[in-house]
């Protein structure tokens, strides 16, 4: 076949199977990053499980400091739950900016990330 | 002293003289596209990371090149890749010519011609990209494929238009919407092409909110567009430092003339992902980026000479670079409208235009026309899997034209 001077049969058949050939190979990609993530989900279940095994049986006892005075002008504390403090920073300018308000007009409370 | 003789003498060496010059107008048109690409990158901001690289190459090539009509002093000289690319020239492949014989654009230009400068945009790539949305949901790579019919359709639209298959291949991979990748194989297939092609392709990337809306809206229902997507995954640190790993290494072994793109773009996410090279992460995305940036940008202006880029065929690439882009945009619309009825109407197929590469702009507008039409939606992190998907579908694309006609 002269790949250069390429008659229209052959280009459409080049066509045809380079985009099975790119479908082929992502959809073997798929199917390795899904087995892939099967198995790290699996290894997590495991962790998890091994973690809760070997915890004691009973939850300990969390003591609550009394609340601290708080400093004049502030809006109190902000629990965070699982979240980073960089990014309840980014969230609580997102949603100031949303909704048109200056930040320190805003209270939040506690910001959770939210997981499946 | 001869004053009027020496000022005649003076004005015939100057550039301005050489408007007269057979050719002379081919650079002077130049001058004017490259002054409009600036007034483009600068003023209507479209890509002008790499528009005003681009549009100040042209200037500085087609500026010298008139002025000293290719001698010593051109910053660029065609001939000397021309030379270069023809198996019948003592100087086939002679990099030692081109050196001997450079201005500085050329040597810029050996960057892109050996490859290093897109495989170098791809690391950077690699380390800005989290590819957390993509591992949370796998299926979304095949909207990543669904997103590269364009290339082929517009390779065999150039074919039809009498390219030849090595510069038709370079045409399609327009609709990869993934510059680095457009000039990479458009450098080994069709050099001479280089300048069209990353106009081309850089534009319509930069078109993005403009050409994909209305087809979201010509392929998709109002109730489609609604969809409210869950939320995806947690991925783990561990998933994210293998994945690259894993990538790379199938990849790879399935397509072997993808190494380069897919080697660097799957390093630079491991200096992302490993926790443990920070430093190597922040100079691939920052310093290393920018540099690159710069170079590859003004050695992709220098081709723009007014021999090969004032020629019907130019013409013809832009078109055939729009009709590229869009039907990649349609064909990753219609795969997400295919998962939409396929997950039960749980998946926004809107997500599927972001299958075209163009990270992030692509996702942008998926989130940007998904809010639209539901305040509460928020597909940005959905769209960002095909995003990704389409980086890595448009460098298998460009693999297989690369085995096929490399």
């Amino acid at each position: 076949m002269d790949l250069v001077n390429l008659s229209l049969g052959n280009g459409a058949a080049i066509a045809l199977l380079g985009y099975c050939v790119v479908f082929l190979g992502i959809v073997m990609l798929m199917l390795v990053v899904m087995l892939l993530c099967r198995i790290m989900i699996a290894n997590q279940k495991k962790e998890a499980a091994k973690a809760a095994a070997s915890a004691p049986a009973e939850a300990p006892i969390v003591v609550v400091p009394a609340p601290a005075s708080l400093a004049p002008g502030t809006a109190g504390d902000l629990k965070l739950y699982d979240t980073d403090p960089k990014d309840a920073a980014m969230i609580m300018a997102i949603v100031a900016d949303t909704l048109g308000k200056p930040l320190n007009e805003l209270r939040f409370i506690s910001i959770k990330e939210v997981k499946d | 002293m001869d004053i009027i003789g020496t000022l005649q003498k003076l004005a015939m060496e100057s550039g301005f003289a050489a408007f007269f010059m057979a050719g002379g107008w081919k650079n002077a048109v130049m001058i004017l596209i490259a002054f409009v690409l600036l007034y483009l990158g600068i003023v209507k901001k479209f890509e002008p990371l790499l528009l005003c690289g681009i549009a100040f190459g042209c200037l500085l090539a087609n500026l010298s090149y008139f002025i000293s009509q290719g001698g010593t002093n051109a910053m660029y000289h065609p001939e000397l890749w021309e030379a270069f690319l023809d198996a019948n020239s003592p100087y086939y492949h002679s990099y030692g010519h081109i050196m001997a014989n450079a201005g500085l654009l050329d040597f810029f230009y050996i960057g892109v011609k050996a490859g290093i400068y897109p495989s170098l945009i791809f690391m950077g790539v690699g380390a800005m990209t989290d590819f957390g949305p993509l591992l949370s949901n796998p299926k979304s790579l095949l909207l990543g494929a669904a997103a590269q019919f364009g290339v082929f359709v517009a390779f065999f639209g150039a074919l039809l238009l009498g390219f030849n298959g090595k510069e038709a291949a370079s045409i399609g991979i327009i609709g990869g919407a993934d510059g680095p990748t457009a000039i990479y194989l458009t450098t080994k297939l069709a050099p001479h092409l280089l300048g069209p092609i990353a106009i081309a392709a850089y534009s319509y990337m930069a078109l993005i909110p403009m050409i994909q809306p209305p087809l979201m809206k010509l392929c998709t229902t109002e109730e489609m567009r609604k969809v409210k997507m869950e939320q995806t995954r947690e991925v783990s640190k561990k998933e994210k430092i293998i994945f690259p790993i894993v990538v790379a290494s199938f990849v790879i072994l399935l397509l072997p003339s993808t190494a380069p793109l897919i080697g660097c773009l799957m390093l630079g996410n491991l200096f992302r992902e490993t926790g443990v090279t920070d430093r190597l992460s922040d100079t691939a995305q920052n310093a290393l980026m920018n540099i690159v940036t710069i170079f590859l940008a003004t050695s992709v202006g220098a081709t723009m000479v007014g021999d090969n880029f004032l020629q019907i065929q130019t013409l013809f690439i832009i078109v055939l670079g729009l009709i590229a882009f869009s039907i990649s945009t349609v064909g990753g619309l219609a795969g997400g409208v295919i998962m939409y009825y396929a997950s039960g109407k749980k998946i926004n197929p809107l997500i599927g235009s972001a299958g075209v590469s163009a990270v992030p702009m692509a996702a942008r507008v998926s989130q940007d026309v998904g809010r639209r039409y539901n305040k509460t939606n928020f597909l940005l992190m959905h769209a960002m899997g095909p995003n990704v998907a389409g980086v890595i579908g448009s460098a298998i694309a460009a693999g297989f034209l690369l085995s096929v006609f490399g």
